[in-house]
């Protein structure tokens, strides 16, 4: 059944990673597809599509959310981090950091979620204890690691580092 | 790719605005507010509304607030909000900490309590847990407000009493009398809970005997106070509720009304619901006594 309704798009300005965006978005658009087809950042990535499984995490205001369920016009006059936003090859963030050092990470493809959620815990808690590591990190699923080196990354990085590096 | 089909988006600034939206759109519109629930829906094509109407700039809705015993929560509120509360806190802190465990912190940070009960999924933890703080829920439409307890509002699996054009603009809690002792268990191995047993003692006072209340939820089409269960308890103290809390679980298995779904059978979950009625009233026992809970339990968040 043909559906003829056609919403018109909105305008939406924004800060993605530091700089201002200003853009047409549809109002059904979601932000996942924003970002990664429109401004070409693929670090966030689709994957359950159902909000369990954290491999689309971005930062809204400083806040996790789950991009693949959140519509594109919701960002209108906030502030986006993605992980391009993060570091740098050459200038990483020490949660990076402290992911290479540690190996947490294999495959990759958890870990743009793993460390924006681990940036968002840190904001708010610069000194989590390992069971606020591991609340906060339920529902950010990693199929390679078993999380102990995750967490062991994050702790290194509050402001009592623990867990050096084995 | 999107996987959303087009629809128009409407952001009135007000209740009024937002109502006639609805009066006049009829089956074409739907409620958004966090849309973690709803998002979900359309993506999966299993709704396809022309028009959403955005209720989160509506003033009121958003606010926490305490009136005489009562707590007030904003139908959108977000999880994350209720668990940093301190009107919540203070009142009804239970609340507060089963908000610290409701889904994951992207669905607390945008999920709002109003689209959680409005939704009325039957895996969910907050209406299992109002139950026992005797919650209305407040509706608004063209002809007026209205008030609806929680257990009549919520008819069945994502069935509710709310008519079309009405919103749900907030829930009121009765927040308990001081020395309540109040415990939540929830068990489930996947992301939605499997089952969740809300229990509370409240104390004997001037002619009042000492009361249990008991709910249990997403076992079943819709969360259930356990009425049976709680007048075999009411009168003993936390220390008899203790000591027979296998004969108040074993009452409470034979109350409830589960059904078969992914999570389990209908007999399993008759069989969890005594396990975990059991183990909540030890909780809740144990704290009316001033002794907190150690015991932990494999894929068991215990509040």
């Amino acid at each position: 059944m043909p559906d003829t309704h056609t919403p018109s798009s909105s305008r939406i300005a924004c800060t993605v990673n530091g700089g201002p965006v200003a853009l047409d978005v549809a109002p059904h658009a979601l932000l996942l597809d924003v970002l990664r087809d429109r401004l070409d950042l693929k670090g966030a990535k689709r994957s359950c599509d159902l909000q369990v499984c954290g491999a689309c995490t971005v930062l809204v205001d400083g806040a996790p959310v789950s991009a693949c369920t959140y519509l594109a016009v919701e960002a209108d006059g906030r502030d986006v981090l993605t992980v391009e936003g993060l570091g740098v090859p050459g200038a990483l963030h020490p949660l990076q950091a402290a992911f290479v050092e540690h190996g947490a990470l294999q495959c990759g493809f958890c870990t743009a979620g793993m460390l924006l959620t681990a940036k968002a815990l840190l904001d708010e808690e610069p000194d989590p204890t390992p069971e606020q590591v591991a609340h906060f990190l339920r529902g950010s699923l990693c199929r390679c690691t078993g999380y102990k080196k995750i967490v062991e990354a994050i702790l290194s990085c509050a402001t009592t580092p623990s867990g050096a590096p084995r | 790719m999107s996987g959303l089909r087009p629809f128009a988006l409407h952001r009135p600034d007000t209740l009024d605005e937002a109502i006639d939206l609805l009066e006049q759109h009829g089956d074409e519109a739907m409620i958004y507010a966090g849309g973690t629930e709803l998002l979900i829906l359309l993506k999966a094509g299993l709704v396809r509304p022309r028009r959403l109407v955005d209720v989160k700039r509506l003033p009121r809705l958003r606010e926490v607030a305490e009136a005489g015993d009562d707590l007030v929560i904003g139908a959108t509120v977000a999880h994350r909000d209720v668990e940093r509360s301190a009107a919540v806190r203070r009142r009804c802190p239970l609340v507060a900490e089963v908000a610290r465990h409701v889904a994951n912190v992207r669905v607390r940070n945008v999920g709002t309590v109003g689209g959680n009960l409005a939704f009325a999924d039957p895996h969910s933890d907050l209406a299992t847990l109002f139950l026992i703080f005797d919650a209305t829920v407040e509706l608004r439409g063209r002809s007026g407000a209205r008030a609806l307890a929680l257990g009549d509002f919520i008819q069945g699996p994502y069935e509710t009493a709310r008519a079309d054009g009405q919103i749900l603009t907030a829930v009121r809690l009765h927040a308990w009398p001081a020395g309540t002792a109040g415990a939540y268990v929830k068990y489930g191995v996947y992301e939605r809970p499997t089952l969740g047993v809300a229990a509370a003692l409240f104390p004997a006072a001037s002619g009042r005997p000492a009361e249990l209340r008991l709910a249990a939820g997403c076992i079943g089409p819709r969360p259930q106070r356990l009425g049976r269960t709680e007048a075999a308890a009411r009168g003993l103290d936390p220390r008899t509720i203790g000591e027979r809390a296998d004969e108040l679980a074993a009452l409470a298995a034979v109350e409830v009304d589960p059904m078969s779904d992914l999570h389990g059978s209908a007999e399993y979950k008759r069989e969890m619901t005594r396990v975990f009625v059991r183990r909540a009233l030890a909780v809740a026992a144990g704290r009316a006594q001033g002794a907190e809970a150690h015991a932990r339990y494999a894929h068991t968040v215990v509040v």
